[in-house]
């Protein structure tokens, strides 16, 4: 008995009873094309709530001067002097895996329009601090790097510093208002964001070049911060060990020797890598649920086969009787079912690849749901269909390998 | 049974006894069958049931071994093979004729034929084809090689069951009730077939109830209990064909 007479029997068992074959496959084919499906929308939705979160900023990175000890108390790191425009140039010309770097310094004070006046801060700023804060100018136009040479008298405004000046509803762009009896000139207005999760106004800001702060506001040399965008969330680690390089090189701070510690970093990089972690986890247990209902009815669709294998075996005894009383031996019994166990999950199987895609792709268009199909899921989902098919049908396929001839043959 | 030294001997049993246990008891089926069966006889093995015809036959099919006793198909000694060797020799050496057919559902008379060549990887796929064609040709189906199992009348699956029975050219031909499901006309039809393939030098087994079957046939054994209790040479062989000239053609209305 040769493997190809086998595949020719066992196709031949199973174009003579097309729908047994059929609803055989059908487990298998609901069941992967059901992993496919879910693997697609855990993943689809995992994709869409971490471009969400990297909305909000998840690749930032922000550098602050480290805070130091003077006479034993503490100090505030924005007090601190150690951060210098030249770092943040040499970061910016320098650094790797960065897509923007906005120095910051800010102020609060009372801007003031007309009898109108509200408290807020000002953030000097350059053009990369909306990239950075996910921030977009909806009326107007953002300060140029002209302003930003000349440090120019132009804010934007955000929304709630808006309507408390021009609580009328007046157009403020071209307007001038006051902060700290400094007038300025408003080119455009912020998009609103909201609160954020700490309860915190988003809209309670004004961007001006950080020239400007720096030399008309404050009159210092330093910064308070620098904001950075790493290219990727995954490049947020290799983004920071460039940037402690180029700041330790800029510091002039010792590297460990032998004999000596290295000298401790007089600046602090903060990342928002507990968000990303969080949103990570929170996203992995979603796959695995899908992952994990999809992978039962993967089971169940495998039991499927070993059910109606089973009936197939004592269904057709008298046909297992004849073949023995012709020459079959058990293992060309065992081998014929074993091959139409494999065929037909197989079979099963690359149907319900398609189908799974399909699905996807219909969820996606008819609830609008983000999808996303990992060839992986595919090739395992496959995979596992073929074991669990071949794995299931063994039962029955041993059983009717060892059916007595002369009992097979007088079955009715 | 002095001519009988000459020719070859294709089935030989040596004090056959087989018992089977049923519950506490044990059922003597076979009780001691000797007997020798020579290439090209056509033998009616006969007996009322419960005789231990059909444990007869099992034993002759090697789908079964006796308890003890010797038994020898063809040179070769069967009781203490293994599944594995029997089917291959029952592959080989043997074909069966069943009551009720036994064909595949749904399947072609051309590939009924070849299915014990199936399950012998010397021969070819063409060969196979070509084996199963002639063996149909035989038995007169040469026009319905493509007919399905379940276009077919009674008669005529008879036939292919036959055809296959042929197609690995076995050293005996067993036929286990073979007319038994068939009308009078059509089992006189099978008869013929059989003559002729006695005619043919094949060797025949032929396991019945019918005592007019061994008529027929050119030496009868009767079981009873378990014994043999007559073996005969059968002298004055009956021609089915012309015992089929007899029966009126049924007249369709």
């Amino acid at each position: 008995m040769n493997t190809t007479n086998l595949f020719k029997i066992a196709l031949k068992a199973i174009s003579a009873n097309k729908l047994r074959s059929f609803l055989t496959a059908l487990g298998i084919i609901i069941g992967v094309a059901s992993v496919i499906a879910m693997l697609a929308i855990g993943q689809g939705s995992k994709r869409s709530i971490r471009k969400q979160i990297s909305e909000m900023g998840s690749n930032m990175i922000m550098i602050h001067p480290g805070a130091d000890m003077r006479g034993g108390v503490r100090q505030d790191a924005d007090e601190m002097q150690t951060l210098k425009l030249e770092d943040y140039e040499s970061i910016r010309d320098e650094a790797r895996y960065l897509s923007a770097i906005s120095p910051s310094v800010n102020s609060s004070g009372q801007f003031i329009y007309g009898n109108n006046n509200t408290p807020s801060t000002i953030y000097g700023v350059n053009e990369d601090y909306l990239t950075i804060r996910q921030l977009k100018v909806e009326d107007g136009e953002f300060f140029s790097e002209q302003d930003i040479r000349t440090a120019a008298k132009v804010c934007v405004l955000g929304k709630t510093v808006v309507d408390n000046l021009f609580p009328d509803g007046g157009d403020p762009i071209g307007k001038v208002v006051r902060f700290n009896s400094i007038p300025f000139r408003v080119v455009g207005v912020l998009k609103s964001k909201g609160y954020n999760s700490m309860g915190m106004d988003q809209d309670d800001l004004a961007l001006v070049p950080y020239t400007t702060v720096m030399k008309r506001i404050l009159a210092v040399t330093y910064l308070q911060g620098i904001n950075c965008s790493a290219v990727t969330e995954d490049a947020t680690d290799q983004a920071i060990e460039d940037i402690t390089a180029i700041l330790r090189k800029n510091h002039n701070l010792k590297e460990g020797t032998e004999t000596t510690e290295a000298e401790v970093n007089d600046f602090t990089i903060r990342s928002q890598e507990e968000l990303a972690t969080m949103m990570n986890s929170t996203m992995d247990l979603l796959t695995i649920l899908l992952g994990s209902v999809a992978g039962i009815s993967l089971v169940v669709g495998g039991i499927g086969i070993m059910n109606i294998m089973y009936v197939s075996v004592s269904e057709r005894t008298k046909e297992i009787g004849l073949r023995m009383s012709v020459g079959a031996r058990g293992i060309d019994i065992l081998s014929q079912f074993l091959i139409e166990a494999a065929i037909l999950s197989i079979a099963g199987g690359l149907i319900g690849v398609f189908l799974g895609i399909g699905a996807a792709y219909a969820i996606k268009m008819a609830a609008h749901m983000p999808i996303f199909i990992q060839w992986w899921s595919i090739i395992m989902s496959f995979g596992v269909c073929t074991f669990i098919g071949i794995f299931f049908g063994w039962y029955p396929a041993k059983k009717a390998a060892n059916m007595d001839p002369i009992e097979a043959l007088r079955y009715e | 049974m002095e001519e009988n030294i000459h020719r070859k001997t294709v089935i030989e049993l040596q004090n056959v006894k087989r018992n089977f246990t049923v519950g506490d008891e044990v059922v003597h089926a076979l009780r001691g069958i000797s007997f020798k069966i020579y290439e090209g006889e056509f033998v009616t093995i006969m007996g009322t049931s419960g005789s231990g015809k059909s444990t007869l036959l099992n034993q002759l099919g090697c789908l079964d071994t006796p308890t003890s006793g010797e038994y020898i198909l063809d040179g070769v000694s069967v009781r203490t093979m293994k599944r594995r060797e029997r089917a291959v020799l029952r592959n080989r050496k043997i074909g069966f004729v069943f009551q009720n057919y036994n064909l595949l559902p749904k399947t072609t008379a051309v590939e009924n034929v070849e299915l014990p060549l199936m399950y012998n990887s010397a021969v070819s796929a063409k060969e196979r084809r070509e084996r199963a064609i002639q063996a149909l040709e035989m038995v007169g189906l040469g026009d319905r090689l493509y007919h399905k199992s379940n276009q077919m009348s009674g008669g005529q699956m008879q036939r292919v069951a036959i055809a296959r029975a042929l197609v690995n050219n076995p050293a005996v031909l067993l036929a286990d009730e073979a007319t038994g499901n068939l009308d009078t006309r059509t089992s006189f039809e099978i008869l013929v077939l059989f003559q002729q393939l006695h005619a043919m030098g094949r060797t025949i087994i032929f396991v019945t109830h019918n005592p007019e079957i061994a008529r027929y046939s050119s030496r009868n054994i009767m079981l009873r209990d378990g014994q043999i209790r007559e073996d005969t040479e059968n002298h004055d062989i009956l021609s089915a064909a012309e015992a089929l000239a007899k029966i009126p053609v049924p007249q369709d209305d």
